[in-house]
């Protein structure tokens, strides 16, 4: 199982827009370098991007909340 | 009707400028702030503190109702909205009016007017101030062009009258170019929205940004001159400065006067700014947008005329006449602010929050530093990378530069990366020198690498 970490604090969305599905649901496979969150710090949007490919376990973070630096969003089953 | 307790709704270093001006002028202060914000600066040197809600700033800055609700509760009797958030909600200044409460600031209707960019130019039109012209509205086929072209004057630009975003944008020169443009826009607009109508205005050339800033009491109103902000990034002005050495006495006084005639024909009441392109080859400038509001980059207004901008509209948000007549506000050499942002210049300006583990701030005669830093402080991630102003102000430019650059060699702010480096690199380079650029300057210069060029000692 691998962690996907925060690589900035700030806050954590699982959505590109509000409007739209979530980037990762359970069981979907994840490719090395595939964006599957985003963090907003100070106005920016940063994407979280998985380092390996795998199978999407689930988020850790909550839609919409604060994140510090380092904090694990998500996890995938390699 | 006197403020005794203000309340500020708002941030950063702008609440600390707030909390200061309220003590000069002997008004307690509530300072609002997120849970984000519990050990912000502004808190600290506050009276009080009332903390209206979560980090995210929609649900505590933003948020309408809870700020109202918070400003009631403790009793203040004014509240000063700063700049950004809620300053220029028309339903804002509504809410804390119909609580009893007086905003620091113009009326509701006034603020929606000036915020809606049609009305705003009608009133600027009404009150004999310049607009960039244009068609009235869709122009059909290349004849009807070259007519519109022909009343606002070249160079003009032909935009497609649907959809937006720079499609089918085009300059033209002279009658012939225009003549061999329009079809093309015409083409390209009928291809892009399935519309060919066109809308034609004058093209302003390598505009300037430059603005007025002004101050009115409801009846009368004054301007404290201009400022001119054409280095931007991002559309986000990063260097300002006052005067616009690129006027000449005579354009200086008719870009100021005729703010002063839009401020009165709306019977402004506070502290607002009026931005206008100006094109240097010919000497035109044009009102675009009126913000009515304290701005970020009025320290620079402030060095020049003496005026304390913040404190004068909090008086005339009491009831008060304006304190300075036209004539007794005059320019005292340049100024130059500086925003000094969490943003690492060598990484595409990422924002770089954490911990302020060292501060060194420059002072001396003619240096000004507004921020909300100290040492151990914990810089937010939520909101706006900006966390401080460096301010100069010397006899002339030249020397506001050389001052400028002494400052930032001095200030030293540990443990995050700031904009620094990018102004230690304008300072230095021969165009900013030369004063000579305008809004699509900098962006051009960061691509071309002039950053690096600078800050590696000028590789050829």
């Amino acid at each position: 199982m691998a962690e996907i970490q925060a690589p900035v604090p700030g806050t954590f969305y699982h959505r590109p827009a509000p409007d739209q599905d979530p980037y990762k649901a359970a069981g979907d496979a994840v490719a090395a370098g595939e964006t599957i969150g985003l963090v907003e710090v100070m106005k920016t949007f940063i994407e979280v991007k998985a380092e390996a490919a795998g199978t999407f376990k689930g988020y850790v973070a909550d839609n919409e909340s604060p994140v510090t630096a380092g904090a694990v969003l998500a996890e995938i089953d390699a | 009707m006197a403020i005794r307790k203000l309340f500020i709704a708002n941030r950063g270093e702008i609440a600390v400028r707030i909390v200061r001006a309220a003590q000069s002028l002997g008004i307690e202060t509530v300072q609002a702030h997120s849970e984000a914000d519990r050990d912000m600066l502004a808190v600290r040197l506050a009276d009080s503190a009332v903390e209206i809600g979560p980090a995210p700033a929609k649900e505590s800055y933003l948020n309408v109702d809870r700020v109202v609700r918070a400003a009631v509760e403790s009793g203040a009797d004014a509240v000063h909205p700063g700049y950004g958030f809620l300053s220029e909600s028309p339903r804002f200044a509504r809410a804390v009016e119909e609580a009893g409460l007086i905003f620091v600031g113009p009326s509701a209707d006034t603020i929606e007017r000036m915020g809606d960019k049609v009305a705003a130019r009608s009133a600027a039109k009404a009150a004999g101030v310049p607009v960039v012209p244009g068609s009235k509205g869709r122009v059909e086929g290349v004849d009807a062009a070259v007519q519109v072209a022909a009343d606002v004057g070249y160079p003009v630009m032909i935009k497609a009258a649907a959809g937006g975003g720079g499609r089918g944008i085009r300059v033209a020169e002279d009658e012939a170019s225009l003549r061999k443009l329009a079809p093309q826009a015409q083409a390209e607009a009928q291809a892009a929205f399935g519309d060919g109508g066109l809308y034609v205005e004058r093209a302003v050339k390598d505009p300037r940004h430059i603005e007025v800033q002004i101050l009115g009491d409801g009846t009368r109103a004054v301007h404290c001159f201009e400022r001119e902000c054409s280095l931007q990034r991002r559309r986000q002005k990063v260097w300002e400065e006052a005067p616009a050495t690129c006027l000449d006495a005579a354009t200086r006084d008719r870009l100021c006067a005729s703010a002063v005639q839009l401020a009165e024909a709306v019977g402004y009441r506070g502290a607002g700014t009026l931005e206008y392109l100006y094109e240097e080859s010919s000497g035109q400038f044009f009102f675009i947008e009126m913000n009515t509001r304290i701005q970020v980059e009025h320290p620079v207004t402030e060095m020049v005329t003496g005026i304390d901008l913040v404190a004068e509209m909090i008086s005339v948000a009491a009831g008060a006449p304006l304190s300075v007549a036209q004539e007794d506000i005059r320019l005292s050499g340049h100024a130059i602010e500086v925003r000094i942002n969490a943003e690492d210049p060598a990484m595409q300006f990422l924002p770089s929050p954490g911990e302020v583990t060292g501060l060194s701030v420059p002072e001396g005669e003619g240096v000004r530093f507004d921020h909300f830093l100290y040492e151990g402080y914990q810089i937010p991630p939520f909101y706006d990378s900006l966390v401080g102003k460096l301010i100069v102000h010397a006899p002339d430019r030249a020397a506001a530069i050389a001052r400028l650059e002494t400052a930032l060699e001095a200030l030293r702010v540990d443990g995050i990366r700031t904009t620094v480096p990018l102004h230690l690199a304008l300072a230095a380079d021969a165009d900013v020198r030369a004063g000579a650029f305008h809004t699509q300057w900098l962006e051009p210069w960061l691509a071309g690498g002039g950053l690096e060029t600078q800050t590696t000692g000028g590789a050829s």
